[in-house]
């Protein structure tokens, strides 16, 4: 283990191996932002100094590498730490770590919070940083005490001894940070069973913050002399500026200056609203030829027109094709075609980012960043300076819901262009409207899906899949796969857990100039929903119950089994939805996460479903805190359901129909059903929580609502395949 | 142009072009960064604060319309049921971003001083200007009942 600093381990680890980052290595061969330098050292990425401080008042803050946007990761690594370290849960604080390749993803090779990955890739790193910081604790103490390290006990951050010598982790850090670490072999991890702190409803540290006002988000960042800077976007994507009225905007007061930079007009004011209105006044023109022309519903037909070939194979066992194509007497054969919409990320805190320069020739910048690494390379590379020399400090965002996880940093890039431009070269906070948000792109991709199945007797013969839409790794610096699948598109397709003998998968991927970028479970946000609906026409046309008919081919997936199982019987599934109410059942894996829910669903007066309750299982290994994965199973069952039921975006011609909240509807409380959710209880390695209570929710909801009426709604949102209702 | 305000009790005077609206002053002018801004166009109550008592969408709100009224950001916002009301939210970790959470309790709070024991219609409705994209709305449904009933009788 490397050399421990006392200094850093008491103090901010801000500067912490700013070197390190020279040389990311990202996967990026031939498109992206820099080259990577020759390899990078490897930093150490269990050195407890990078990951926490404790000061002499005994707090213990803990330097999440996850960005947290609602998901919990502050609370979950303390847990983490504080379990291994023996600290109480009263001393444990956390903050947001800053852009450094030591607080990479490990498995990553970048410092990113994505795929629902925080604990997955943290729980035996963080445990491993506390329980090395507890040994070096104690063998200070054993020092100072002068007896044997083994007779030195730890408990609630207090050390002691049985002579009735005692010391607080606070007074004994200083001690402890002088001493070598000991090897990583001595460090020896707690057994589960002894566990005090993992496994318990604890209270989420960022809670109290976010009830006073006082959590700081990028929007509350004030540098001394920054502007406030709007960017005035093309109607369409890709049009290219031809001019504007500058003196109109000069006529607003707080105006500061307006300049073109790539991706517009830049607006530069003393303030948010005279930003706002002098964009407003800017009167840009736009040369409109070269620009994207494409039009949502013609997409959707030009996509339905490819359903009829094959696409490119993305699973494939047995002979699909051959029993679809030859059906035997008797056979049944099912078809359907699904549409999803464009979807909009709509966070509840629109876009921004503050950006300075520093007095040694860098930059730095305050903001949510949800893939720091990447946007330091875009940064140094946008703004020429060395990548040591970019600093980010990563905020609390309000939501991203993958948002702002962009695989080109595309507001980094901005900000840092916004920067570049600058009068007098003042710092910059970039800050996006609504209007800006859900016109600006980077949306779920719009897709078509059809399903065929063969049913012979009460068995599934054949199920092939396909699916048309764009690839998100298109607009990823990340090389295209070569098999040329975007396993984004497919996921949750290509592995269905189902037992099915003649199963296939095919992909065909069209290129379309508005930029699309993963949705809070990306692929699973279309797949689980034809899968899981289609699966219970199936599941009908055979003549079985939705529960058990799965269940049977769920023989090799207990993990599978196990939730639906679980979601059953705390919904009464045997007994059914009570009087003039149905239930709809979906299970779906994402990020290995295993959930299944049941919607009690009514209709409305207007026709469309009323989702009264939504029962949920959910197996995600150990369950570090099960108050948050509830939450946040809620959280996921509210987004999917708003999404589904209301929102698409729509282009017309190359424009963007929706701009803010009245047209772009977002889930209100009246709309929230109740959630009752049960973590089933596992010994697996604990997994990701953030995402994987989404993709259930809406084919769940269309399983209940087609008992309902016998109408089945194949085209998203409800509100649209209902007639707007 | 000057106004005087009355922001958390005290006097504040700020100098910002007519038609600026309340959020701006409040966050720029003020300094109270509590109040957030989601939308602009009173759609989704990020920015909700109390005019008088009553819960207004400052986005919306000319800071010449205010007037002499009393406006009360989330950082004063004070008493038993404000009180009561941050209990309950903290003992169910409401929040997740956290960042609806200044509007959801400013609209929270002048519901329960007008109405203590809303039943839940009451709530519904009071509540559905009021956004929340981490859709936290199964616990502030329950926080509030908690709040109420914690008010004892009305
Ligand atoms: S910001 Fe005022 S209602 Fe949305
Ligand atoms: S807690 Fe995130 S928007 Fe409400």
């Amino acid at each position: 283990m490397a050399p421990v600093s006392r200094r850093l381990f008491l103090k901010s680890s801000a500067a912490v191996g700013a070197g390190l980052v020279l040389g990311v290595h990202l996967p990026m061969p031939d498109k992206g932002f820099a080259a990577a330098p020759e390899a990078p050292p490897q930093p150490d990425l269990y050195n407890p100094n990078a990951f926490i401080r404790i000061a002499p008042d005994n707090t213990v803050t803990l330097l999440s590498k996850h960005i947290e946007f609602g998901q919990g990761p502050y609370t979950g690594l303390a847990t983490l730490v504080a379990e291994e370290l023996g600290a109480d849960w009263g001393q444990m604080r956390a903050e947001g770590a800053p852009g450094d390749l030591v607080y990479q993803n490990i498995g990553r090779g970048m410092q990113l919070t994505g795929g629902s990955s925080s604990i997955r890739n943290s729980y035996l790193q963080m445990r491993r940083i506390g329980a090395t910081a507890r040994a070096m604790l104690v063998a200070a103490a054993a020092k100072q005490w002068e007896v044997p390290a083994v007779e030195v006990l730890v408990d609630k951050g207090v050390l002691t001894h049985s002579s009735g010598k005692k010391a607080t982790m606070g007074e004994l850090a200083e001690a402890a940070m002088a001493l070598p670490a000991p090897a990583a072999d001595d460090v020896k991890l707690k057994d589960p069973e002894s566990f005090t702190l993992i496994g318990r409803e604890l209270p989420r540290l960022d809670t109290p913050a976010k009830l006073d006002g006082s959590a700081r988000y990028t929007i509350d960042v004030d540098r001394e002399n920054q502007v406030v800077a709007m960017i005035e976007r093309p109607p369409r994507f890709g049009a290219k500026l031809t001019g504007f009225d500058e003196g109109a905007a000069k006529r607003i007061p707080g105006f500061v200056a307006a300049k073109e930079v790539p991706g517009g007009v830049a607006v530069y004011a003393d303030g948010f609203w005279p930003a706002k209105m002098a964009r407003h006044a800017l009167n840009a023109q736009w040369d409109e030829s070269g620009a994207e022309h494409a039009d949502s519903d013609q997409m959707i037909e030009r996509f339905k027109a490819k359903l009829g070939e094959a696409g490119k194979p993305a699973a494939d066992r047995g002979g699909a094709d051959a029993v679809l194509d030859k059906p035997a007497e008797g056979d049944k054969v099912l078809t359907a075609d699904y549409v999803f919409p464009y979807l909009a990320h709509a966070p509840m805190e629109p876009l921004d980012c503050v950006i300075e320069r520093t007095a040694d020739g860098g930059v730095e910048a305050w903001y949510g960043a949800q893939a720091p690494t990447i946007d330091q390379m875009a940064i140094a590379k946008v703004l020429g300076v060395p990548l040591d020399k970019v600093k980010i400090n990563v905020l609390f965002a309000g939501g991203s819901f993958g948002r702002r996880a962009q695989g080109d940093a595309s507001l980094a890039v901005e900000a840092a262009q916004l920067l570049a431009s600058a009068p007098e070269g003042r710092p910059v906070k970039l800050v996006w409207t609504r209007e800006d948000d859900i016109r600006g792109g980077y949306y779920r991709p719009l897709y078509v899906h059809r399903l065929e199945a063969v049913v012979r007797k009460n068995e599934i013969a054949a199920w092939r899949h396909r699916i048309v839409g764009q690839s998100i790794f298109a607009w990823t610096p990340f090389p295209e796969p070569k098999d040329g699948i975007d396993p984004t598109s497919v996921e949750g397709a290509r592995n269905l857990p189902y037992g099915i003998n003649d199963f296939k998968v095919e992909l065909t991927t069209e290129k379309i100039g508005i930029p699309v970028l993963w949705w809070r479970s990306v692929g699973s946000t279309h797949t689980a929903f034809s899968t899981e609906t289609f699966m219970d026409e199936v599941l009908a046309a055979a003549g079985l119950d939705p529960v058990e008919g799965r269940l049977a081919m769920l023989a090799e997936h207990p993990r599978h089994a196990g939730v639906l199982r679980a979601v059953a019987e705390l919904a009464d599934w045997g007994k059914g939805a009570p009087a003039g109410r149905a239930y709809g059942v979906a299970l779906h894996e994402s990020f290995q996460t295993y959930v299944a829910e049941i919607a009690e669903v009514s209709l409305d007066r207007s026709g469309m479903p009323k989702v009264h309750k939504v029962y949920c299982a959910v197996d995600c290994g150990v369950a570090v805190n099960p108050n948050i994965i509830a939450a946040q199973m809620e959280g996921g069952i509210g987004y999917g359901l708003g999404a589904a039921l209301f929102n698409a975006v729509d282009v017309v011609d190359g424009r963007v129909v929706q701009r803010n909240f009245d047209d772009y509807k977002p889930l209100r409380m009246g709309d929230m059903p109740e959630v009752s959710v049960t973590v089933v209880k596992s010994g697996e390695a604990p997994t990701g929580v953030g995402e994987p209570g989404v993709p259930p929710v809406a084919p769940a909801v269309a399983n209940a609502f087609a008992r309902l009426t016998g109408k089945r709604v194949r085209h998203l949102p409800f509100a649209r395949a209902l007639g707007g209702a | 142009m000057k106004y005087a305000l009355t922001v958390n009790g005290e006097p504040r005077e700020v100098d910002v072009a007519p038609g600026t609206p309340l959020l701006w002053v409040l966050r720029e002018q003020v300094g109270l960064k509590g109040t957030k801004y989601g939308c602009g166009v009173a759609q989704c109550g990020a920015c909700t604060v109390h005019v008088d008592g009553k819960p207004a969408r400052s986005c919306v709100l000319p800071v010449e319309e205010v007037g002499a009224r009393a406006v009360t950001t989330i950082e004063g916002l004070s008493g038993p049921v404000a009180d009561r009301l941050r209990a309950a939210w903290r003992s169910l970790d409401v929040p997740q971003c956290g960042y609806c959470q200044s509007g959801q309790l400013m609209t929270a709070c002048a519901l329960l001083t007008e109405v203590p024991k809303p039943d839940a219609e009451q709530v519904e409705h009071a509540m559905a200007g009021n956004v929340c994209r981490c859709c936290t709305y199964t616990r502030i449904r329950r926080a509030i009942g908690m709040a109420a009933e914690e008010g004892g009788a009305p």
